[in-house]
């Protein structure tokens, strides 16, 4: 057993803890009250390569493994999640697609500009008809001559208003369905009959900006089907399997973020002529969200680990999911308890990540998804 | 351009510290590139970027420094060099640093050695004008702007805030004060690129010195943290009585009047 990570993961780690606590974090009052990211704290993202962090080296990314990967998601989980989620959602679904399965030609012609944070991508599977069942979906692509004509819309898609690059998933076979059916297209935004909708309204995740994608009689050349025709559903398995224990990882971060807040709060808040951290009451809390994060950051690093090794660790990333996200969500609402009034009110970076912790519940696979994913494997061959 | 720095790695200047028996508790603390030093690197890199030539960044210490000239590798300087203190049995001083850095620098080609203009640590700020003096060249410290023209520097230097603005020929070297430039951090793929830059450790018989010439030349007594500030005394009552409060604490109590 070993514990220990690279050299190079703990710069990395420190370089983003350093990042993100000294250049993002000043700004995250202001994210959350303007719902925008400034400019230059994505120029900086970019500048230091975090655009390209799954990029293979030869795309002019850095490709790191997963646990590197982990690593840095940790870090950047300690501040506004909405910057994360804008990261995130490029670095993870939104290029996976390219990297695991696309031709040479495709990656070649987008992961350099993907890499580099030129263009941004996004993921375009979900639909008003097709969430959890992603298998019902109402956007088809119909073929005529060396071109697919697709048509649909798409929802909740993150980073769609600022994108370049979509990975868009499409009925193909109507038969077939999910078996052979489904395929996966990388469309650009400037393909005629993309319309990009106005951003959702949301509970959190402030400036990253989620919407509605409509395509009409939208043209896309032949080769840009991304792996093999009618191979869209796993295709969609896999890079959504890809991005789970990335999610963990943040929510691990955030978690951890959140216990510093607590721990500060409760040694300078004084009630009873006391600070509030002499209370077992609150030890106990505190106690519970520490020990519970431990145990989501073990997961979320040993099946990160176990990818590295080859493994599929399906039910490892859906573990990790699961429980990482799970205990985000216990974790702020004991901190909202421990700032009492205080944790209720906006200017309290608690109050935030309240509302923030709430998706991570539900997008990359509902966290019933995730129980459905773990019993089938437990159950497998049974 | 021949660059080079001297860096130290320090504590971070946010750990909380400890002293057992006059001795820092060095125990899971997160060490650092002195953040004074961080600047003389960043102004490496903008000279490399304005004139060409080579980056070194070398440091006195133990293994454990490799960290921290990995992180100035990744930052974007070409190669490391530990000077290696594993052979040093008593305590080390500032002499034994600049001794060391400066056999190190007799057989180097040299157009400007940068290095912080103190570390934050012990705050002597003694090394490089040690060095300074024992390679005779010239030496400028806490600058604050630095521009090269062919042989020579225009350099701004801050003195107790005020600004002395100061002409010199290279080689030369300086240390860095806050304000010269905005250190950038380490990217991701610098991180990866450091991995395969040259980092090479010399020993004392590499630098050809021995043991008993580096024997510091100074002896830790003691060391103790500062006391802690008691809380402050609030004054009641009307102004007059206020004042004649102060007044009598300020001589009886203080004893300051």
């Amino acid at each position: 057993m070993n514990y220990n990570i690279s050299e190079e993961n703990e710069q990395m780690r420190m370089m983003v803890k350093n990042f993100v606590e000294n250049e993002v974090e000043p700004y995250a009052q202001e994210i959350e009250e303007e719902d925008d990211i400034p400019q230059h704290l994505v120029d900086q993202a970019k500048e230091l390569g975090l655009f390209g962090l799954s990029i293979p080296e030869e795309y002019g990314g850095i490709g790191l493994d997963t646990v590197g990967k982990c690593i840095v998601y940790e870090q950047l989980g300690r501040t506004h999640n909405g910057y994360v989620s804008l990261i995130g959602a490029h670095t993870g679904i939104g290029t996976t697609g390219l990297v695991r399965l696309a031709s040479e030609r495709l990656k070649q012609k987008y992961l350099p500009d993907l890499a580099a944070g030129k263009k941004i991508g996004c993921f375009a599977l979900s639909e008003p008809g097709a969430g959890s069942d992603a298998t019902n979906l109402g956007t088809t692509a119909e073929k005529k001559g060396d071109k697919w004509i697709v048509n649909g819309t798409k929802h909740f898609i993150t980073n769609a208003p600022i994108a370049d690059v979509f990975t868009v998933f499409a009925l193909t076979d109507k038969e077939k369905g999910a078996k052979g059916g489904i395929t996966a297209f990388v469309i650009e935004k400037d393909f005629p009959g993309v319309t990009v909708g106005k951003p959702d309204k949301k509970m959190g995740l402030k400036g990253s900006h989620t919407s509605q994608v409509v395509f009409e009689d939208c043209e896309v050349p032949e080769e840009n089907v991304i792996g093999e025709v009618g191979m869209g559903y796993v295709s969609a398995l896999t890079i959504l399997g890809e991005g789970r224990v990335g999610l963990a990882a943040r929510s691990v971060g955030s978690s951890k973020k959140l216990i510093d807040l607590s721990m500060e709060y409760a040694e300078e808040r004084k009630q009873f002529g006391k600070p509030i951290s002499k209370q077992q009451a609150i030890q106990w809390m505190l106690a519970d969200m520490e020990t519970e994060t431990e145990a989501a950051k073990t997961m979320t690093y040993r099946a990160a680990w176990l990818i590295d090794q080859g493994e599929k660790a399906i039910k490892e990333s859906s573990m990790a999911k699961l429980f990482a996200t799970e205990t985000y969500n216990n974790v702020a609402d004991k901190a909202v308890q421990i700032h009492g009034g205080m944790g209720y009110m906006a200017e309290y970076p608690a109050e935030r990540f309240y509302r923030d912790a709430r998706i991570t519940k539900i997008y990359e696979g509902t966290n019933e998804i995730q129980r459905l994913i773990i019993s089938k494997e437990m159950l497998k061959g049974s | 351009m021949n660059i080079y720095v001297v860096m130290k790695r320090t504590f971070d200047t946010e750990e909380k510290v400890e002293i057992n028996d006059g001795i820092i508790d060095e125990e899971g603390a997160e060490f650092v590139i002195n953040p004074y030093d961080e600047y003389a690197i960043e102004e490496a890199i903008v000279l490399k970027e304005a004139h060409g030539g080579e980056i070194t960044v070398v440091t006195v210490g133990n293994e454990d420094a490799e960290k921290e000239l990995r992180t100035a590798l990744a930052m974007g300087a070409d190669q490391a060099v530990l000077l290696d203190t594993e052979d040093l049995d008593g305590e080390i001083d500032h002499y034994t640093i600049s001794e060391m850095l400066s056999a190190f620098f007799q057989d180097k080609e040299y157009d400007i050695i940068l290095g912080g203009n103190v570390a934050v640590d012990d705050g002597a700020g003694q090394v490089a004008p040690r060095l300074a003096e024992k390679l005779e060249i010239n030496q400028l410290t806490t600058i604050t702007k630095l521009d090269i023209d062919g042989e020579s520097a225009y350099i701004e230097r801050d003195v107790e805030g005020d600004v002395e603005i100061v002409e010199a020929n290279l080689p030369l070297l300086v240390t860095c004060q806050q304000g010269l430039n905005e250190p950038r951090y380490p990217s991701l793929p610098g991180i990866m690129k450091a991995k395969k830059k040259p980092l090479e450790t010399l020993d004392l018989d590499d630098l050809d010195l021995d043991e008993d010439d580096l024997e510091a030349k100074t002896r830790t007594v003691d060391r103790f943290l500062p006391p802690e500030k008691d809380a402050g005394k609030r004054l009641e009552g009307e102004p007059h009585e206020q004042v004649q409060e102060l007044m009598s604490l300020l001589k009886n109590e203080a004893k300051v009047i």
